[in-house]
């Protein structure tokens, strides 16, 4: 089971409260994780990687055991704290504005 | 008619205003979808519960939400705007190719018929269409395709397809404009297009009468004269008495021909309504005075209409899309403000007070009469 974090704004387009709980059958990684993700949700395609390239957009950060996984290539395996469900992988937007 | 529905997208979200046919006690709903950027909602003409809304954030990207029930509930339905084939290129602002990319939904036009089916004006210009409630998107690819979509160039607020005109009595001719591009028609339902901007002319061009390359702020025109249009330009306003084949300035004695919003009068094709801003870099009225500007006759000759509206002191700007007016007799008239304010007259403009004045940035203005 991992769990995931979501920022206030996609919680509320998910309609979920606190972390979400995903069974992910195979290594958990940034893209296993996030299309066990989307296949639960699909409202939330899009919203956190682009649906044609699948890369993470430029204003939402990865974070997990207080790294910064952001810029990880996506079949990187996760932290085994992740996997293990000790630890939420957070999706997270990023600072911006004044 | 039993009433109205004003739909109001802002800087952080969607509100939902409703009055009866007095439109004098408003009930306001919202924010929908708070935080977002709300660029434009709009209902069918088939069905006036059936709303669709773009919703967009710097952060999470493009989403559309769609309404059965008036805007009182929402679900989001497709997403996903992929260009048909190469992207191609535009001029970026240094004049060099600069490859198309998705930014966000603009406009959304419901078809006149089938409130399955909904156009979408989208930056880096395009226009897609979904004929299965917003669940996908396909790009009407002939419009980038149709030669000059090389030359086009961003405006200052990106290079957006900001206006969507349905023509009532032929189903296959459309209009669209381009921020910075121009006005482009297709008469086969949108395989084809071809620019129609004969008679712009624009100083900031190299060739000012080219063309390609003018920004046209918005476009309208009345319903029982679909071969008329009218035209807010960056500079000068504009028509046209023959779908676009021809333009002629109209701004007339208007105390500056810049501005964003134009819109015809709902019974009265030459009755025609814009808010001159005091130029393209200072975006607020002249002298601080909030002043629209009607013309019974199509043009040429203007009337300030300043009844209620703010005389002095007033710095704000109307957006392209943030005008809009009813079915009612008299017909009502609103805009929305950069301020937060959304202005109605129920007399044709006569006199004017705010709906409500302290929301986010107002992005678009629409106005439902409901039966």
């Amino acid at each position: 089971m991992i769990r995931v974090g979501l920022p206030a704004h996609l919680r509320t387009l998910a309609r979920v409260d606190g972390e979400v709980k995903l069974d992910v059958k195979i290594q958990a990684t940034q893209r296993s994780v996030l299309d066990a993700l989307e296949a639960r949700y699909p409202m939330l395609r899009g919203t956190i990687r682009d649906q044609v390239t699948q890369q993470r957009r430029a204003f939402v950060r990865f974070f997990a055991c207080e790294q910064d996984l952001s810029h990880e290539l996506p079949d990187t395996l996760l932290p085994d704290a992740v996997a293990m469900g000790a630890e939420p992988f957070l999706t997270i937007g990023a600072i911006a504005g004044g | 008619m039993s009433g109205v529905r004003v739909l109001v997208g802002t800087l952080k979200g969607a509100f939902v205003l409703t009055s009866d046919a007095k439109r004098e006690r408003w009930d306001i709903r919202g924010p929908h979808f708070g935080g977002w950027e709300i660029y434009h909602l709009k209902g069918s003409p088939a069905d006036p519960n059936r709303l669709y809304a773009s919703q967009s954030s710097g952060w999470f990207g493009q989403l559309i939400q769609r309404s059965n029930d008036g805007g009182k509930t929402w679900e989001p339905v497709g997403n996903k705007f992929v260009y048909d084939g190469v992207p191609g290129t535009h001029q970026w602002y240094d004049g060099t190719p600069h490859p198309g990319e998705f930014a966000r939904v603009w406009h959304l036009e419901p078809s006149l018929i089938d409130p399955d089916t909904v156009y979408a004006g989208v930056e880096d210009a395009a226009l897609f269409r979904s004929v299965d409630g917003g669940q996908t998107w396909q790009e009407l690819s002939g419009l980038r395709g149709h030669g000059s979509g090389p030359s086009w160039q961003p405006g200052a607020g990106g290079m957006c397809l900001h206006t969507i005109l349905l023509d009532p009595s032929d189903p296959g001719r459309i209009f669209i404009a381009i921020s910075a591009a121009g006005v482009f028609r297709t008469d086969d339902g949108g395989t084809t297009w071809r620019p129609i901007n004969r008679g712009l002319k624009s100083e900031q061009m190299p060739d000012p009468h080219a063309e390609v390359g003018h920004c046209a702020h918005r476009i309208a025109m009345h319903r029982s004269r679909p071969g008329v249009l009218f035209m807010q330009k960056h500079w000068d306003v504009m028509r046209s008495d023959d779908a676009g084949e021809s333009w002629q300035e109209v701004s007339g004695n208007l105390p500056t021909e810049f501005g964003f919003p134009i819109d015809v009068h709902e019974h009265e094709p030459e009755t025609i309504y814009v808010v001159p801003i005091k130029n393209d870099s200072e975006h607020y009225p002249p002298e601080g005075k909030l002043r629209v500007y009607r013309s019974r006759t199509g043009g040429h000759e203007w009337e300030a209409l300043t009844k209620g509206l703010p005389q002095r002191d007033c710095y704000i700007n109307v957006l392209r899309d943030a005008m809009a007016v009813d079915s009612f007799d008299p017909c009502g008239v609103y805009f929305g403000t950069t301020g937060g304010q959304v202005y109605a007259s129920a007399d044709a403009g006569d006199s004017w007070a705010p709906i409500v004045r302290d929301l986010p940035r107002v992005l678009s203005v629409e106005v439902q009469t409901l039966p």
